[in-house]
């Protein structure tokens, strides 16, 4: 059971096939076997998730009308706060606190009856693409557990790939979604910035960060995203508009007469010889079901990373600036006598780990007066550059394409001394957290060369989430019948029931 | 050694700036929905977006953003067609996020002007105090330390902290540099606090309570040397509680500054506190080397772009500035300008305006709230505005006594009644049976008889000593209760002894 898509499960509870109780209670069991090897969660609430699912089940013995995901349950990033479940986003500095709200994302998740299995693990403040910067330990790719997940949101992106949730919510601020999606075999989408509320997503880069669904398949994907999007007048940049059509046109799959760009600049050199051969052969089937390929070129991409690496920490080390032990969280050195500012000071020492620390630096010395207009400065000009690179592309295509990173799932610890060559795993992604558009990463196979999966990304124009879906849906056809089962069924069988 | 204040200004020229920040009274907070009412149980009114839970996000306050339109409209600027909402950081236990949502660059009012006008011994003189900006903030939290000798957090036993007040909107309102005002700086200092305070009032925009913190002025003070054009370094004051305290403020740190000038020595860039016991203020922040804040944009905050339309409408509701209104009304009512500050002081001019509205003669009205009506509240020890007798009540007093129906005496009974409780003019007058006894066959009765008893006095009179009659009018008063006409009862007695 706990192989089916999220869509399956719904269908097999509302013919009553099954209850929520039992698909909770399966993949809390399945948790129980195979996370001690894969630790992709950080918190399971066993009771929590149970009597949820128990009230969902009450509701449909009730006869009462639920929402399309009503009784499937789900994992939740620990970036995400949920009432009275503790929240570390992946830090030390957090050990311990349990909100007392819920995030917009949470609530609407409750108010669509799915239930929440627990909290994901991730690198520390979502600052990682590997979740090796948890202070809680790695979590390891189901695919071969000493290689990383992708990250920041690794945690989720592995239990969708462990089967032990259907479902996920993830964030992206630079690909935290769409990369780990991608070395996972599994589905991954950033919304549009503003069509899924942030309010209560402990912020890592208020700009770009943008929350969104982690399936097995793009119409899971699809499902989540209508559940959890919409306006949210608590969050100021959320967008005041209808939610994009995404099932619908998960659903539909049709391509035919659009136009699919492929973005020059993000092929090519530095992109493993197995990720370009996946990206290709998907580009030809695309073309066969009625979509016309064409080159688009963004020049100004290649200043996107260097940008990129001074925005975001510039917001976060004002973000960060609230962990300072004088209301919630972990405080250290709290002495006779001790100061206030030595209690901050010592907290953060010791809270905070080595890449956040890195970040609130390199932030802090960017908006340093006499250096904003340089660095800051230069690099919001770059994003407009971006931005408008976005803007002609999309003249020419409906959606854009590249793949989703440029290599497949690297070992753990093999670049964690080298946070430049970390960085560069999110070369592509990144451009379009820089633009506030859309972005979709599905499997498109695996690499010749280790046999681990590749992501193939679709980008669409704001608000224009829909078209991602459609091309997402018709290539993951196109795919699956290629290979004629799912990709997934292809990773190596972990301990516990199949 | 000490110098006196004429030395300081026959060497120096003062250059001030000031630096006003106004809580806005609005309902809930700048970013969050919590109340903003003064004075509750410490951390009563926070939620997760005021104590900077993480994960929480602030909102704009519609309201707000009016005020702090109105206000720039009221101080004569140019509203921006786009502003933006920065973050200014700092670490402090008393602001939860660590940085304080602000404006930096891009202010929401510029370029505004306030003109003041102060009375000197050659009469009264005009300055104009421009305005650089104004701005919208949030306010801190409040923290109290405990022990220790200063009162700062270094050398305390121990902090409280009290998150009420984070988030409570403010507005910060920076003049440009005020040269040229030469020895008055003090007072237009004051002037300018007041008159922003009475603009403010006008506006409905915020308590402006000195005393409370409402509204909070720094005064930014240096001295160059008469005739030179180079700026002295300037000592910023804060904790300055009342207008008398700023004037006091200025020319204590003029003599300051001058001292320490005078002597070679040179004036350290730094916040000051006054002391409102001793008019003197004492070190406090070094603003030697200038505080990094980092400031950028705000990222969880849309700009603010008013539209053009709105501005325009909050421009049309814009009241007409309270120092221009009070001379209309000096001049529409002809009274002198000691009895104009004395309505003032009293906080009584808009009820005597409205009672003037009602019909009621000026020097009438003034005369019953300043005098009668301000006597009873103190006797009841409340202010005028609790009291339940209303303008139009006084105005249908007022009315009463130039129709002849009551006498001032009699009416000042019936003001009693009004503010006992006893309802409207016209029902104190039938509950209490008051009338004018106008029939002056009543009267001649009344005369006859105290003239019998009194039959000296009465021969006094009628032999031409007429001071005299005052006794007998007294006493023929006493007789109709009051409820006579006295200039009536003169006229007629006065006939009765024959000196008509």
């Amino acid at each position: 059971m706990i192989r089916l898509s999220a869509a399956e499960m719904a269908a097999k509870l509302s013919a009553g096939e099954t209850t929520s109780v039992a698909l909770t209670q399966a993949h809390l069991d399945r948790i129980a076997s195979v996370d001690a090897d894969v630790h992709a969660f950080l918190y399971v609430d066993i009771e929590g998730a149970l009597a949820q699912a128990a009230a969902i089940d009450a509701k449909r013995a009730k006869g009462e009308k639920l929402s399309p995901l009503a009784g499937v349950p789900l994992a939740l990033k620990d970036v995400m706060a949920q009432k009275g479940i503790p929240t570390t986003c992946g830090s030390k500095i957090l050990e311990g606190w349990r909100p007392p709200y819920d995030s917009t994302v949470v609530s609407n998740l409750k108010k669509n009856d799915i239930v929440i299995l627990g909290k994901t693990n991730m690198d520390e403040f979502a600052m990682g693409s590997s979740t090796e910067n948890s202070a809680y330990g790695p979590t390891h790719n189901p695919w071969d557990l000493t290689r990383i997940p992708g990250g920041s949101g690794g945690g989720s992106s592995a239990a969708l790939a462990a089967f032990e949730a259907p479902l996920a919510i993830g964030t992206d601020t630079g690909g935290s979604i769409r990369q780990p999606a991608a070395v996972t075999g599994t589905v991954g989408v950033k919304p549009t910035y503003g069509g899924v509320s942030r309010f209560g997503l402990v912020a890592f880069s208020s700009s770009l960060d943008q929350a969104g669904p982690c399936a097995r398949t793009v119409l899971d994907a699809a499902l989540l995203h209508e559940a959890i999007a919409g306006h949210d007048p608590k969050d100021s940049t959320s967008i005041n508009a209808p939610v994009p059509q995404v099932v619908a046109a998960a659903k539909s799959g049709d391509v035919k007469g659009m136009k699919i760009g492929v973005v020059k600049e993000l092929n090519g050199d530095g992109y493993q010889a197995g990720v370009r051969a996946r990206f290709e052969e998907s580009l030809e089937l695309l073309a066969k079901t009625g979509a016309e390929i064409v080159e688009v070129s963004a020049p100004n991409f290649e200043y996107a990373l260097a940008a990129y690496y001074l925005i975001a920490p510039s917001e976060c080390s004002s973000n960060l600036a609230r962990f300072d032990a004088m209301r919630y969280g972990l405080r250290v050195g709290d002495v006779d006598g001790a100061s206030a500012e030595s209690v901050m000071n010592l907290t953060r020492e010791v809270g905070f780990g080595k890449e956040v620390k890195r970040r609130i630096i390199l932030g802090t010395y960017a908006l340093s007066s006499g250096y904003y207009d340089a660095y800051y400065g230069s690099a919001q000009k770059v994003r407009t550059l971006i931005t408008q690179d976005f803007t002609n592309a999309f003249t020419k295509a409906d959606v854009l394409v590249s793949p989703t990173c440029p290599t497949t799932a690297f070992k753990i610890g093999e670049k964690a001394n080298d946070p430049l060559a970390m960085y560069l795993n999110d070369i592509a992604t990144i451009p379009v957290n820089m633009a506030g558009i859309g972005g979709m990463s599905l499997p498109s196979g695996l690499a010749d060369e280790d046999g681990l999966p590749v992501g193939f990304q679709i980008m669409s124009p704001v608000m224009k989430d829909e078209r991602m879906y459609s091309v997402g849906a018709a290539l993951e056809a196109a795919l699956l019948s290629k290979w004629g089962a799912p990709l997934l069924d292809k990773a190596p069988i972990m301990g516990g029931a199949k | 050694m000490s110098l006196t204040y004429d030395d300081v200004v026959a060497k120096y020229e003062p250059v001030l700036g000031l630096e006003v920040h106004v809580e806005l009274n609005t309902n809930s907070k700048m970013f969050c929905g919590c109340s903003t009412i003064f004075g509750a149980e410490p951390n009563t009114q926070t939620c997760p977006v005021c104590l900077a839970l993480p994960g929480a996000l602030p909102t704009v306050n519609e309201k707000a953003i009016e005020s702090t339109i109105k206000i720039g409209l009221a101080l004569n600027c140019s509203i921006a067609p786009f502003s933006r909402f920065a973050r200014k950081n700092y670490f402090y236990p008393d602001m939860p996020k660590n940085f304080q949502i602000s404006q930096y660059d891009e202010p929401i009012c510029v370029d505004g002007y306030v003109d003041v006008e102060i009375q000197t011994d050659e009469g009264p003189k005009q300055f104009r105090v421009e305005v650089e900006r104004v701005h919208m903030e949030e306010d801190t939290g409040k923290s109290l330390h405990v022990g220790g000798a200063t009162g700062r957090i270094h050398g305390a036993d121990y902090s409280l902290l009290d998150y009420n007040r984070a988030g409570i909107p403010l507005v910060e309102i920076v003049t440009k540099i005020v040269p040229g005002t030469g020895k008055y700086a003090p007072e237009v200092a004051k002037a300018y606090v007041s008159e922003l305070r009475d603009i403010l009032r006008g506006l409905g925009v915020s308590d402006v309570k000195m005393e409370q913190g409402s509204l909070r002025c720094d005064a930014n003070v240096s001295l160059r040397l008469i005739g030179s054009d180079v700026l002295g370094t300037r000592s910023e004051t804060k904790n300055v509680n009342s207008l008398r305290s700023v004037e006091r403020a200025v020319r204590g740190e003029m003599i300051r500054h001058a001292e320490l000038l005078n002597k070679g020595e040179r004036v350290v860039q730094e916040t000051r506190h006054f002391q409102e016991d001793t008019g003197l203020t004492r070190s406090g922040r070094s603003k030697e080397q200038a505080e990094d804040y980092r400031y950028f944009p705000e990222p969880d905050l849309v700009p603010v772009a008013p539209d053009a339309a709105w501005i325009e409408e909050l421009r049309a509701g814009i009241p007409e500035r309270p120092s221009l209104h009070r001379k209309r009304l000096q001049e529409a009512w002809n009274v002198p300008a000691k009895e104009m500050e004395a309505m003032i002081n009293a906080d009584v001019l808009g009820i005597v305006e409205a009672t003037v509205a009602l019909g009621a003669d000026p020097t009438k009205a003034r005369s019953w709230w300043l005098g009668e009506i301000s006597r009873l509240a103190n006797e009841r020890d409340t202010a005028i505005a609790e009291l339940t007798i209303t303008p139009s009540d006084v105005a249908a007093i007022v009315a009463l006594v130039e129709k002849g129906e009551l006498t001032d005496k009699l009416a000042r009974q019936v003001v009693e009644g009004v503010i006992a409780g006893e309802g409207t003019p016209a029902e104190v007058v039938a509950k209490r049976g008051i009338k004018v006894v106008n029939d002056d066959g009543a009267l001649m009765a009344a005369i006859e008889k105290v003239c019998a008893e009194q039959s000296e006095t009465a021969e006094k009179v009628r032999s031409g000593h007429l001071p005299a009659a005052g006794a007998l009018i007294g006493a023929v008063m006493k007789e109709t209760k009051g409820q006579a006409d006295a200039a009536r009862v003169r006229e007629l007695l006065l006939a009765h002894l024959g000196q008509a």
